[in-house]
């Protein structure tokens, strides 16, 4: 039976040419993603599968909940902190820890941090080569490309012939020596890249200037996390004591040194956000605008939990600078509550993962989870177990779960975010798409779709770059008012504590939104369940056969050369996505693990 | 063409005589090698080709290579353009799927015996290797390959160097650290653990091969001595307050503030050897006692099931700073020389009669 009809609105027809890609790069961690193209090249069916899987909540079982913030950490290097923080939150909601204003202001400059670095870090190296042909750039006129570069930012100081000419030169040297490196074996004569070499010479000059600043964004967290990658983290607060006057300040943590460090670096980010990054996206969007595949799940059903806590230990969506709110089927206009608690709300369903439940039907919520790995393909599975030619979608395909809210398959990340914040009317976040859909001369509709995602990202990057700014300037405020405690240790010994709690930690990741779940017992971890971006919108089907994110987004694209997906890579890309993330999730029943033997 | 110079290659890049030497100094500084080195740099860089590079990636969270991108001195997109030919590393490169995979069996054919295999995270044993895959099959296939025809293998990070947190207790997926893979050959496998590691450190081992074309040394555990011999507490700025006795009681109190040991707030630095304290991180901006938190032991063989990271550690020598890993070696958690709880103790007593302390003779100094 090729064709099948999903609920949740798309038409899958298996009928067609299979193409796979294994594995998909330019990603976090491993992914394997496989189409059916019609006779047009058009793709009718589309599987995305986890292709990792580590483990780690089993192995947080029994652990003091303390450490638990470096542990989940550890589940992506990418986005570093942001599984940190949701871990430390989850740990005061279950504890009732109230954490200082000077805490939750430095923690926001962080997180806001981290926004900024992963979203430019992802559109330049992680995502720009599906747009920029830095071959074709070697055509290019340098004096042209300077004056497109001073059109599109006038502000940005790199901009003379003679430096365009400087990287062109490098760049031919590097292509002539035949070796090509990362840029090896890529789409490069595809009629898919369509942007002048002007245009390409300018993008991949930014590709390493952006390479080169990135390091520097990130210093902030090395000041109040002491290293990055992997800065630390506190319950109860942050670790940075603040000393600015006494004796042995130069010592201390944060002071007047460090905060200065931080205003520059914050300064630099807002200006290379809107002086490169989002003169670059509107820019390359202008010659790909009428490149409209990708939206997916995005004008039916988005989810977002909202982050930013204006004041401390209010997590209720009025106090949250990044929006909160659920839109389903469709109905732009109505924007549902999310209640994390609720058990009826996130649940997690398994009959296409590989993973086992005793009554696969049911999804779970979170806190009353089941999980016990089941490695197995599908009866219609081609090669073997250990060798996979093609999967089986009709059985378990990948080692991600299913996540739905209240059933339904939800996209999560900066577009979600951005969409619900829209339609809620936030302020800051319609100036912005309003403007940027008026320098595209493009409708609100434009905004669904693969380069929708990728300008969505481009904006909240600059807004965290401002906000950043804020929460620097509320951090010296309140220290100036006298305030400079940074954590509350009452309740750090775990003697204190109740004998059995549980409690839950959101944030909104660079790619979208996450949540921890704990169950605290006798001062160490019951069990533990995180379901992060990745799971929402890399998700296999459910149950019902609803499809995820990742495949919505796939189906009805035109692929111009079926060896060559750029195109596919283009919208996975999208979604930034973070493997490492989405498929350690396991075991929150802290079952014992045999060794899984395959079929 | 492998046998163009690293010189010719920065030379062709429209890279001066001027930089290029300027660029050899740097690298020596970096290094921590004295002027005269510098010399020796340029020389090596002027004769000896570029090498590919497969970096490939097992259960991991893409930590080290971030880290890696980071470096300040080498810039990584001058390591990645100029220093090394990086042919895989799925992590940035543009190619995809088979495309991508078809490059690991050119660089064999090329360069057989003469490529470097970069591994960042480690192979899982359990489900049949299946809960990490490439390209439809075990991650471990993939690995096994490139080991067999590599010159020699950097494991980058705890994870390929320990195993890092999927290996912590239970292990459910048994994820092995690189050099205790069943069926890898003997190849040469230098250690740079830690989670991740610094970057400056990542590029450090890259520039010291590529301009002695040979391994740094290492120590018994093949760790580069150069930044691996030390243990972070031998030369934390913090020590002379270890030594004081003037202690972080909790976090954020008056001690904290003042910069005080992190030792009774857990700190790891004892019995962890990094180059945090020394090199510190991005750029030698900081490094986390610097910034309030103890150390929790990253780089260390099994750091996750050590105990919490806020308990005190309980065998802690007190031996000088010219002991260094290998005369310790693995022991150092093991054989209990001075605990520092009576170290702490002593020089509270210490600090009582105010003595100036320049002789003090610490317990279990070899």
């Amino acid at each position: 039976m090729p064709t099948l009809a999903t609920p949740n609105g798309y038409q899958l027809d298996t009928s067609g040419k299979r193409v796979v890609v294994d594995p998909v790069t330019r990603i976090e961690g491993h992914m394997r993603c496989e189409v059916n193209l019609d006779g047009d090249n058009v793709i009718r069916n589309a599987v995305s599968t986890g292709t990792m899987w580590r483990g780690l909540e089993v192995i947080l079982k029994g652990r003091d909940p303390r450490d638990a913030w470096a542990f989940t950490q550890r589940i992506c290097g990418v986005c570093t902190g942001t599984h940190a923080l949701t871990s430390v939150r989850a740990v005061e909601n279950a504890l009732n820890i109230q954490i200082p204003e000077n805490a939750n202001s430095i923690r926001n400059i962080m997180q806001l941090s981290l926004q900024v670095h992963d979203h430019l870090v992802h559109f330049y190296h992680l995502h720009a080569l599906d747009w920029v042909n830095p071959v074709n750039a070697l055509k290019a006129d340098p004096k042209a490309t300077s004056e497109l570069q001073q059109a599109v930012s006038p502000h940005h100081p790199n901009s003379s012939p003679g430096y365009f000419r400087d990287i062109q030169t490098r760049l031919r040297k590097f292509v002539e020596s035949g070796q090509l490196g990362p840029f090896k074996n890529g789409y490069w004569t595809n009629p898919a890249y369509r942007l002048p070499p002007e245009a390409d010479l300018m993008a991949v000059t930014h590709y390493l200037e952006a390479l080169d600043f990135q390091k520097e964004i990130m210093r902030v967290r090395t000041i109040f996390g002491g290293k990055d990658i992997h800065p630390n983290w506190l319950v109860g607060g942050v670790p940075c004591a603040i000393n600015l006057d006494g004796d042995m300040a130069a010592g201390a943590p944060v002071n007047m040194a460090s905060l200065n460090y931080v205003s520059s670096i914050t300064d630099r980010c807002i200006e290379f956000v809107e002086n490169v990054y989002i003169p670059d996206i509107i820019a390359i969007g202008g010659f790909y605008k009428d490149w409209l595949y990708g939206g997916g799940l995005s004008n039916r059903s988005v989810l977002a939990y909202g982050d930013i806590p204006d004041r401390a230990n209010d997590y209720s969506p009025r106090n949250l600078l990044m929006p909160h709110g659920a839109i389903i089927d469709g109905k732009l206009s109505e924007v549902h509550p999310v209640d994390l608690t609720d058990p009826e709300q996130v649940q997690e369903f398994v009959p296409h993962s590989w993973y086992k439940y005793p009554d696969e039907s049911k999804g779970l919520h979170p806190w009353d989870g089941v999980t016990e790995p089941h490695y197995q393909l599908g009866p219609n599975a081609k090669g073997t177990s250990t060798n996979i030619i093609q999967l089986d979608e009709g059985a378990k395909y990948s080692w991600i779960k299913a996540p739905r809210w209240r059933g339904h398959a939800m996209e999560v990340g900066p577009l979600a975010r951005y969409l619900v914040g829209y339609m809620q009317g936030n302020a800051e976040i319609k100036d912005q798409v309003d403007r940027t859909l008026a320098a595209l001369n493009v409708p609100l509709d434009a905004l669904f779709s693969t380069l929708g995602r990728t300008a969505a990202r481009a904006l909240e990057a600059q807004w965290a770059a401002r906000k950043q700014r804020y929460f620097l300037d509320k951090l010296i405020a309140t220290i100036k008012a006298g305030d400079t405690s940074t954590a509350n240790t009452a309740k750090f010994d775990p003697k204190t504590w109740p004998s059995e709690v549980k409690g839950v930690g959101f944030t909104e990741a660079p790619r979208g939104a996450l949540a921890h779940w704990i169950r605290i017992k006798d001062g160490k971890i019951d069990n533990y369940q995180c379901v992060v971006p990745t799971t929402w919108n890399g998700s296999p089907r459910d149950n019902k056969g609803n499809i995820g994110a990742f495949e919505a987004s796939l189906m009805n694209t035109k692929v111009a050369r079926a060896e060559e997906p750029v195109e596919i890579l283009r919208t996975l890309h999208s979604f930034d996505p973070c493997l490492a993330c989405s498929t350690h999730v396991m075991g929150p029943d802290g079952r014992e693990l045999a060794d899984v033997k395959v079929r | 063409m492998a046998s163009e110079t690293f010189y010719e290659v920065m030379r062709r890049q429209g890279i001066t005589r001027r930089s290029f030497t300027k660029f050899c100094s740097l690298t020596a500084a970096a290094l921590g090698l004295g002027p005269s080195y510098a010399q020796a740099i340029e020389t090596a860089m002027e004769t000896k080709p570029r090498i590919p590079v497969l970096w490939l990636h097992g259960l991991e969270c893409t930590c080290c290579s971030e880290s890696f991108i980071r470096s300040a001195h080498p810039l990584a997109k001058d390591v990645i353009l100029s220093m090394i030919s990086l042919d895989y590393d799925d992590t940035i490169m543009a190619a995809a799927g088979f495309q991508a995979e078809s490059i690991i069996d050119e660089t064999i054919q090329k360069y057989d015996g003469n490529f470097i295999l970069a591994c960042e995270g480690n192979p899982p044993l359990n489900q049949e290797g299946m809960s990490c895959i490439i390209g439809g099959k075990p991650y471990l296939e993939q690995l096994k390959k490139a080991a067999d025809h590599c010159k020699a293998i950097i494991s980058w990070g705890s994870c390929a160097s320990w195993g890092c947190v999927q290996a912590a207790r239970p292990n459910p997926t048994q994820a092995t650290p690189i050099h205790k893979v069943p069926g890898l050959p003997a190849k040469p496998i230098i250690k740079v653990p830690g989670c991740p590691p610094i970057a400056e450190v990542m590029t450090a081992v890259i520039a010291y091969i590529l301009t002695f074309d040979r391994f740094p040394e290492l120590d018994m555990q093949g760790r580069p001595k150069m930044f691996y011999s030390q243990r972070i507490h031998d030369k934390c700025y913090r020590r002379p307050h270890f030594d004081a006795g003037q202690f972080v009681e909790s976090f954020d109190d008056e001690g904290a503030r003042r910069g005080y040991c992190l030792y009774k707030v857990g700190c790891k630095g004892p019995t962890t050897y990094n180059a945090c304290s020394t090199v510190r991180w991005n750029g030698g901006l900081s490094f986390p006692i610097q910034a309030g938190h103890p150390c929790i032991g990253c780089s260390e063989d099994g750091f996750w099931d050590k105990g919490g990271f806020y308990e005190r550690l309980s065998d802690v020598h007190g031996f000088g700073v010219e002991a260094n890993a290998d005369k310790i070696g693995g022991t150092a958690a093991g054989i209990v020389g001075a605990a520092a709880a009576v170290h702490a103790a002593a020089s509270a007593v210490k600090r009582a009669r105010s003595n100036s302390g320049a002789n003090d003779k610490r317990e279990g100094r070899d």
